[in-house]
């Protein structure tokens, strides 16, 4: 059973770590983090299978790979958390000469990245070949890979969905972040979307909603269903229902977030509403 | 003179495909991924040898460059097929990104490039290849001559520890350099020592500058002959001490004079011993249908052209 209690802790602390790091260099992707962390908070803390020590080939553990590039300053902050590198670290996000850079890589060697993200649509393919050597060295752990709503608008994602049916890559779980915002603004002005269940059903595909995507036992409980749904032939989508800059309520429901930082009195406000639980960096 | 023989011409590509099978048989880390053109780039002997390192894309290449660069965590060397334009040109973000700038050990082998892939035309003739993957920080490239050296570069290539590209050809061609050779990343081979003129040649090119040298030699002109199969990185120890002796040089390519090997040479030359150069490339220009002769004619890529830039560099001595 999850110790709820210390997960919505990390959880607010991970928002703070969010917020303190864009408002530090006045940029980065605030929005889409936020509503991204219990997401990823349970992902690491509690659903993923990892070994203590960084290897880029991770043999005997489950793979996570950020399609999303974006949202990095959750991944950051969870990554750090979870020991993979110094919290302190965060403090030097977005600058020059740091390991963590503004879109995710492996350039820089910073533990936890195994592929850069950032240019849109490459995360899935990257996780299928991740996942056909994890069969090739028969090796029985999953590849988990999350990417944004708007970022399937690129084509290469359907060649990457295709694929996976076809193949019968039945060890990958996709996430998708369901927030129905984009820079421009809705993913349903912008250009929609449509169906995707029936988009993803229709490549063949097992897929499942987890309605309520900033609720940790929803996530957990939906995502364990969707573990168990591995390895029957089809590869798992999870759409994930989220809420853009959650926990922050100027944040909430709103494309303005999306690669804004806040300035000094909405970061005091920000952080007024998830006050400190592990202690800052 | 060294005498160089053809053996029997024979495709470039098929040393690939031999490479790739040997490859198969020796080391179980290789995997091979094609996008829908398996017999063009002899990839059936592997495929048929081992079906379970074998992946089939479909007509999909960014999405087979994005499985490639994710089939190195957990060790294994992905080799990817298709036509040198859709191997570079379409799928150049996912290289930069999932391949390049992630330090993935990814060999792209790319067949059919340049013009001599013939009546396909344009859209299939790649001539801005090299120069596109040159640009990419930390990518090895590499542009073989015949069928044997081809072959070599395949099986060397598994053994090196990063991204590659890795360009060869259609038609069947002279195949004249050994058997047995001991292919080297970045070592420039020296096929012929002279004193007036030094050729600099690439893939298909270099036959065309041996047989210029010949021609060259009959004239009186002593010329020296160096096969650059790897553009980058560049022998820069070996082209300097060649034009140290010659003072000019022709450079020889089965690409663009923008951004190819002979660019390369020039920055090479600029810096460290300035000496003129001619340029043996397509200027600034698609191709086109034809028959490879054809046009390897039209566009100026054969002997004789050869022949005639060493005539107006050793001029401009």
């Amino acid at each position: 059973m999850a110790d709820y209690k210390a997960l919505e802790d990390l959880v607010v602390q991970v928002r703070r770590d969010i917020l303190r790091q864009v408002h530090k260099v006045n940029s980065g992707h605030p929005g889409g983090s936020l509503g991204c962390t219990e997401f990823f908070v349970a992902l690491y803390n509690e659903l993923m299978e990892r070994n203590e020590n960084f290897t880029m080939d991770g043999i005997g553990e489950d793979l996570f790979f950020l399609s999303n590039g974006h949202i990095s300053p959750v991944f950051y902050s969870v990554l750090a958390r979870a020991g993979y590198f110094p919290v302190e670290e965060l403090n030097t996000f977005r600058l020059l000469n740091s390991r963590l850079q503004g879109h995710p890589t492996t350039h820089e060697g910073l533990p936890g990245v195994r592929v850069a993200s950032g240019s849109l649509g490459q995360g899935i393919s990257v996780s299928i070949g991740a996942a056909l050597t994890k069969k090739l060295n028969k090796d029985k752990h999953l590849v988990y890979t999350l990417c944004g709503d708007g970022e399937l608008q690129e084509g290469q994602n359907w060649e990457a969905i295709m694929y996976a049916a076809g193949n019968n890559v039945d060890n990958l779980i996709v996430t998708v972040d369901l927030n129905g915002q984009q820079i421009d603004g809705a993913t349903k002005n912008v250009l929609p979307l449509g169906n995707l269940k029936a988009k993803f059903e229709a490549f063949g595909w097992d897929v499942m909603d987890i309605e309520k995507g900033n609720d940790l036992k929803a996530i957990i409980a939906g995502m364990k269903k969707a573990k168990e749904k591995t390895g029957n032939g089809k590869p798992v989508c999870v759409l994930l229902h989220t809420v853009m800059g959650n926990g922050v309520d100027f944040m909430m429901h709103t494309h303005d977030w999306h690669g804004k930082a806040p300035n000094d009195q909405q970061l005091e406000t920000a952080l007024s509403q998830n006050p400190v639980t592990l202690g800052d960096y | 003179m060294k005498k160089y023989t053809d053996t029997g011409k024979k495709d470039t590509r098929s040393g690939f495909g031999d490479g790739l099978t040997e490859l198969g048989k020796k080391n179980k880390d290789v995997v091979a991924l094609c996008a829908d053109l398996t017999g063009s780039l002899k990839m059936d002997e592997f495929k048929d040898n081992h079906p379970e390192r074998f992946f089939q894309v479909g007509i999909a290449e960014a999405n087979m460059i994005g499985i490639a660069a994710g089939m190195t965590i957990g060790g294994k060397i992905p080799f990817t097929g298709t036509f040198a334009n859709f191997s570079t040109g379409r799928v150049y973000d996912q290289i930069r990104q999932s391949v390049a700038y992630s330090g993935k050990n990814v060999k792209i082998c790319a067949s059919h490039a340049g013009l001599t892939l013939g009546e396909d035309g344009a859209t299939h003739q790649i001539l801005e290849d090299i120069g596109l993957m040159k640009m990419l920080p930390g990518m090895t490239v590499i542009n073989t001559c015949d069928y044997n050296q081809t072959k070599a570069a395949t099986i060397a290539i598994a053994d090196y520890e990063g991204p590659v590209y890795l360009r060869f050809g259609r038609p069947k061609v002279a195949n004249f350099t050994p058997a047995d050779q001991n292919f080297q990343i970045g070592k420039a081979v020296q096929l012929q020592e002279g004193n007036d003129v030094t050729i600099i040649a690439t893939g298909h090119l270099v036959w065309e500058a041996l047989q210029a040298a010949e021609t060259l030699n009959e004239n009186g002109i002593s010329t020296d002959v160096i096969n650059i199969h790897t553009i980058k990185p560049l022998d820069d120890e070996a082209i300097l001490k060649s034009v140290k002796r010659t003072g000019c040089v022709v450079t020889a390519e089965e690409h663009n004079f923008l951004g190819g090997l002979g660019e390369s040479v020039a920055r090479l030359l600029s810096t460290n011993h300035p000496a003129p150069q001619e340029f043996i490339a397509t200027q600034d220009t698609f191709g086109e249908s034809g028959t490879p002769e054809q046009l390897m004619d039209k566009y100026g890529l054969n002997a004789s052209a050869i022949v005639n830039a060493v005539k107006k560099v050793i001029a401009r001595k």
